[in-house]
């Protein structure tokens, strides 16, 4: 008898862990690493657990140009993880095209994403010859001024409302030993400024002539003169930021050592992670208070092809949880960013999230320059602009010639 | 042994020492299919439009014309032979005239060698960090030197587009001096007592001994020494990303910074090919003609 109970035992010992395999480990690889982005990528993870998988964290640090070498590198290599962030839009464009990633459309039907999904353009970014290859998560727009308000009562100036009262401002500022505007020295955020200066200054249709159809002679034109015109000042403004990465330039901000920065509403999450409050402690100006447009570029989850069945199981299973109304909620006020489905409730937002939901209800929106440009010709404006705002000896002149050639070469 | 199963008769030349050629042909194999099979790959398809994938669409000479119009390419060409003509010299004179010091017999000349071997024992990249912090002028030598009394003093090249590249040259010798001293003492060592005493006989003062004696007959070894810093400089990238990432601006970009980021990062593998092939045209520029005269014609090595 006693042996018999033993056998028993082991019999449930060794079909316990078979039972409970229905439930997979999933690698998910991101770049959210920064305090704010890892509370919100936690909640994530949360869900996605309490469908009875495993999250395995692959969090690569050093931003968007660290990370997705490696991510890609593992995809065609042979090693493919079981989800990966991008930023949708053109990024994993070839690896779509070259049969590596997983087909998502029945789970996007069954689950009536074309429906639930606003704006529509976040699921046409995921949608390459009418299948849909990724889950939107979040909407990241680069469109905001953030100020720190402790800044300018030290220079002893009223807070700016939009972008040219910063201007005017920033000898005030400078006086006090405060930097005006911070810029980190990683080339996207030159790059980035750039784009919300041109959306702010020249208008819409001016970006969408630019960066959509990629016309050279408005690039070329007296408009966009005007734009690099701003960003001459934008320059001058942020020399002195001696500092590298984009939460350190926040952090300027926070700490009241720098007047004010032009970045994604991604800066939201480190403001909220010191404890303060938007409205008292710093002030959110969308568009930069001149022209109230946010682009809706954002974050989406690819899923490679995996052979393994329990593994592709646990991968739909992923992306209906990363739409579910609740994760999207708690994923996104841990991050700052907007909810990608109309219908949830952001009663706990704060004052700049409500900004950005006002203004995506109202339907002023435009594609954000990842989901139009090629990253070869992003990486190509990032050169221009990180050389543009370290070295004053360039001419906005000459920097716009060699801007409207970029255009001009893009595909 | 096996080179005389043929008989009684010459030995067949392929035969010869069979036993070490099959036990070179895995060398061989990954010489010709991974170096040089590689190599060839990367100039073909340098010539295509490749993106992210590698494809055979051919374009000519359009990526190479794109690459020497990027003035990024341009600053990261000039970049690499500052770097390059400065490490060269300065290695080399540092590293001999330290090894020449230690070679007078002083105390402790293990502790010493050890000392100055250190830094080669790091990474680039950690060197890069060190160096990253000590030339930073919030908390590095500026500021020390400031809370000393010199309230003017201004140090900071790592943050001035005109002279970043020579703040990265510091770090690259730091950490490369010792081991070409290391080099040049084991040089050094080899040199006969015999000449010493003859030249001291002579009355021959001792510096005109190094440089016209000692010197030339180090010809192996500096040569040596020679190649070695030579890859080193052409290949520098860890070492500008963990100092400056490029910055500011493109002031400190290298070649082997702008391959990989425009075939990672850009998601365009040709343009990254043209400008890794313009690199193996430089390190053929400087190692064909030094090859030539050392393994080819005349054999009239000393």
């Amino acid at each position: 008898m006693k042996i018999r109970s033993f056998a028993a035992m082991l019999a449930t010992a060794v079909a316990l862990p078979l039972g409970a395999a229905n439930a997979a480990d999933l690698e998910v690889t991101h770049w959210w690493t920064s305090g704010g982005e890892a509370a919100a990528v936690a909640e994530l993870a949360k869900a996605f657990d309490a469908t009875g998988n495993h999250w395995v964290d692959g969090a690569i640090a050093g931003s968007g140009g660290t990370a997705r070498p490696i991510m890609i590198s593992r995809i065609t290599g042979g090693d493919p993880m079981g989800a990966t962030q991008f930023n949708h839009g053109r990024q994993a464009e070839e690896l779509v095209q070259a049969g590596l990633m997983r087909d998502l459309t029945d789970v996007a039907t069954r689950e009536k994403w074309k429906d639930i999904i606003k704006p529509a353009s976040l699921l046409d970014s995921c949608t390459i010859d009418g299948k849909i290859y990724c889950a939107p998560v979040n909407i990241h727009s680069w469109q905001w001024l953030w100020l720190s308000n402790a800044a300018f009562k030290t220079a002893g100036v009223e807070v700016p409302k939009n972008w040219d009262e910063f201007v005017a401002a920033a000898p005030a500022l400078e006086k006090a030993g405060i930097v005006p505007l911070a810029v980190g020295g990683q080339p996207w955020q030159a790059a980035g400024a750039f784009d919300v200066l041109m959306v702010a200054i020249a208008g819409k249709d001016t970006f969408q002539k630019v960066f959509g159809d990629k016309d050279e002679d408005v690039a070329a034109g007296p408009e966009i003169a005007k734009v690099f015109k701003a960003a001459d000042d934008a320059r001058r403004m942020s020399k002195g930021t001696n500092v590298q990465d984009w939460n350190q330039a926040t952090n300027m901000v926070i700490t009241g050592k720098a007047g004010g920065q032009i970045m994604g509403d991604w800066a939201q999450g480190e403001f909220a992670l010191a404890g303060q409050k938007a409205g008292t402690d710093y002030t959110c100006l969308p568009g930069l208070g001149v022209n109230e447009i946010i682009s809706t570029g954002g974050d989406a989850f690819y899923f490679p092809l995996l052979k393994d069945e329990e593994k592709s199981k646990a991968q739909e299973a992923l992306a209906s949880s990363l739409l579910d109304p609740k994760t999207q909620v708690a994923f996104n006020l841990k991050k700052g960013s907007l909810p990608v489905r109309g219908d949830v409730d952001l009663a706990a937002a704060n004052d700049c999230m409500k900004k950005g939901l006002d203004i995506l209800a109202k339907g002023n929106v435009i594609q954000g320059t990842d989901q139009l440009l090629s990253a070869d010709s992003q990486k190509q404006k990032e050169d221009l602009f990180s050389e543009f705002f370290a070295n004053a000896s360039i001419t906005p002149e000459d920097a716009q010639k060699r801007f409207a050639d970029i255009i001009a070469n893009a595909e | 042994m096996a080179g005389y199963t043929q008989g009684s008769g010459r030995p067949n030349q392929w035969l010869r020492n069979l036993n070490a050629k099959i036990a070179s042909v895995p060398m061989i194999l990954t010489a010709v299919v991974i170096f040089l099979g590689g190599t060839i790959w990367t100039v073909v398809y340098s010539f295509t439009n490749s993106k992210l994938l590698p494809r055979l669409s051919f374009v000519g000479f359009d990526q190479y014309e794109r690459l020497w119009d990027a003035p990024r390419w341009l600053v990261s060409v000039q970049n690499l032979a500052i770097y390059g003509i400065f490490s060269l010299i300065f290695s080399l004179v540092i590293g001999f005239v330290l090894a020449a010091l230690m070679d007078q017999k002083i105390r402790f000349e293990n502790t010493f060698r050890t000392i100055m071997l250190y830094p080669f024992a790091l990474s680039f990249i950690v060197t890069g960090l060190v160096w990253q912090w000590l030339l930073n002028p919030e908390f590095g030598i500026q500021s020390v030197v400031r809370s000393l009394g010199w309230e003017s003093f201004t140090f900071d090249p790592l943050y001035n587009a005109n002279i970043v590249i020579y703040g990265i040259l510091i770090a690259a010798l730091w950490q490369g001096t010792g081991l070409v001293m290391c080099l040049m003492l084991a040089g050094l060592r080899g040199i006969d007592e015999d000449i010493w005493k003859a030249a001291r006989v002579d009355g021959i003062p001792m510096w005109k001994t190094y440089i016209f004696v000692v010197i030339p007959m180090m010809r192996g070894v500096f040569i040596t020494t020679l190649v070695i810093i030579a890859s080193g400089i052409v290949k520098v990238y860890d070492l500008v990303v963990a100092q400056t990432s490029g910055g500011p601006g493109i002031a400190s970009e290298v070649p082997a910074k702008y391959v990989y980021d425009y075939m990672f990062q850009a998601q365009n593998l040709g343009q990254g090919f043209a400008a890794s092939t313009m690199m193996l045209i430089t390190v053929a520029i400087i190692i064909v003609p030094w090859a030539y005269l050392e393994f080819g014609g005349g054999r009239k090595r000393v």
